[in-house]
């Protein structure tokens, strides 16, 4: 139930509502649980809210780190 | 993003977590907490692997329509076949959960009453504000993933004085979940793998008193399988050292401070209760209750709902077993013979993160109880 899924902000209204797209698809959402939310932003959305953002310094150090274990395996 | 799922990162993962795990001679058991974790590992068959790896999973309490007792869906029952002109608002899954009773999918309402199945608690809102000659009750359910959505709905029909609307919470809290089943000391836990959207909310403070009082290590994980077998191998390094902690695999969504707007939300409108869990019985300060001067938005208080234990579990069923770790789905007797997704016995086969109905779909047939 916890399921949440990442979606790319495009509009934000002065009521703290807007719109994600996901996968292609304009999805209205509340934005009122975080702070300064700006179209182009990532944000994880969970059952109407965005409730965190997804912050892409943080994933490319996962994945940076994901492709040394693989290189290592590898070599 | 592929390297979340890349096969070549998982092999060496696995290959990692093995040599890992002999290294350390003897059994690892891990609990993964969150449903969403349990069928990322069933759907991409990561169970018989980490098992051959030398780690046995095993699935926690962690989906809140598995853990949410039947009186509360008999309290809800009640309320839609008993009162006229009245909406119970409801996620789908729980709408199917079985009771002595039947469920509220089967449950036939009273003149002019109706379960709705809502997708957020904004949409219950909406529809007490669109029918006010309807009670509108939500039946909150949700982890603290959830909980801030719940918590704002309510502020907000209150600044509306919305009269009509009201929320009968189940609401849980999953650090003292996890305090419970390190008490009863029945499962035994070579450590944990939190939950990724819980812990968006709360931040890894919450779950300090694990590594410090009990010793058991963690990681807080994504959801893809090269996530969850990161956090596996961090849980590895941490007892290989000795030094029990809290790794943050899914630093991309998880702050380590959590969210402040929406704990702050939670603070503002609510207040920890004792709250019963099925299988694992009544758990102090577990679960949140809206404060008394939201008590007209709260249908315990505005119907008066003198909820007590009624039926429990259906005869035979052993959620109840499955949610403490104790027996994995397929050990129970019902489970694929009795008891399936269309015919559940109880609410882990009901639920799409259900450890039953996970294992139903993905490893039927290949594990034997």
């Amino acid at each position: 139930m916890c399921l949440a899924i990442p979606a790319k902000v495009i509009q934000v209204d002065a009521s703290g509502g807007g719109k994600v797209d996901y996968l292609g698809t304009k999805v209205k959402v509340d934005f009122s649980l975080l702070e300064n939310v700006r179209p182009g932003d990532w944000v994880i959305v969970h059952a109407g809210f965005a409730i965190t953002r997804l912050d892409e310094k943080e994933a490319q150090e996962t994945l940076t780190l994901l492709r040394e274990i693989a290189q290592a395996q590898g070599e | 993003m592929k390297e979340l799922r890349d096969g070549a990162v998982t092999r060496a993962l696995l290959g990692k977590i093995g040599l890992k795990a002999a290294a350390l001679g003897r059994p690892i058991r891990i609990m993964e907490v969150c449903g969403t974790h349990t069928m990322t590992i069933h759907r991409y068959g990561l169970k018989a692997l980490l098992e051959e790896a030398g780690v046995d999973m095993v699935s926690g309490p962690g989906c809140p329509v598995c853990i949410t007792p039947n009186e509360l869906h008999e309290a809800c029952i009640d309320l839609v076949t008993q009162k006229r002109n009245f909406t119970l608002a409801s996620f789908g899954d729980m709408t199917r959960v079985p009771t002595g009773r039947g469920s509220l999918q089967t449950a036939v309402p009273a003149a002019s009453s109706r379960v709705k199945i809502v997708y957020s608690p904004e949409e219950a809102l909406a529809l007490a504000v669109g029918n006010p000659a309807q009670e509108v009750v939500f039946f909150g359910v949700g982890f603290e993933t959830t909980i801030p959505a719940i918590a704002l709905t309510v502020k907000r029909a209150a600044e509306k004085k919305v009269p009509n609307f009201s929320i009968l919470a189940a609401l849980w809290l999953i650090p003292p979940a996890l305090r419970a089943i390190l008490e009863a000391g029945e499962t035994k836990v070579s450590g944990f793998l939190y939950p990724g959207h819980v812990s968006a909310i709360i931040g890894l403070e919450p779950y300090r008193f694990i590594a410090d009082e009990y010793g058991v290590p963690g990681a807080v994980a994504g959801f893809e399988p090269n996530d969850i077998l990161l956090g596996i191998s961090a849980v590895l390094d941490q007892i290989r050292e000795g030094r029990p902690g809290i790794y943050l695999e899914y630093g991309r969504v998880v702050n380590p401070l959590g969210n402040p707007v929406a704990r702050a939300v939670m603070e503002e409108m609510l207040e920890p209760r004792d709250a019963l869990w099925r299988g694992l019985g009544r758990i102090p300060r577990s679960g949140l209750g809206l404060r008394d001067n939201y008590c007209t938005y709260d249908a315990r208080s505005k119907y008066s709902l003198g909820i007590k234990e009624q039926s429990g579990d259906l005869p035979g069923c052993r959620c109840g077993e499955v949610l403490r770790g104790l027996i994995s789905p397929p050990q129970c007797p019902l489970f694929g013979k009795k008891c399936g997704p269309d015919s559940p016995f109880g609410p882990c086969m009901v639920s799409f993160e259900g450890a039953c109905f996970v294992n139903y779909k993905y490893g039927r047939g290949k594990e034997k109880g």
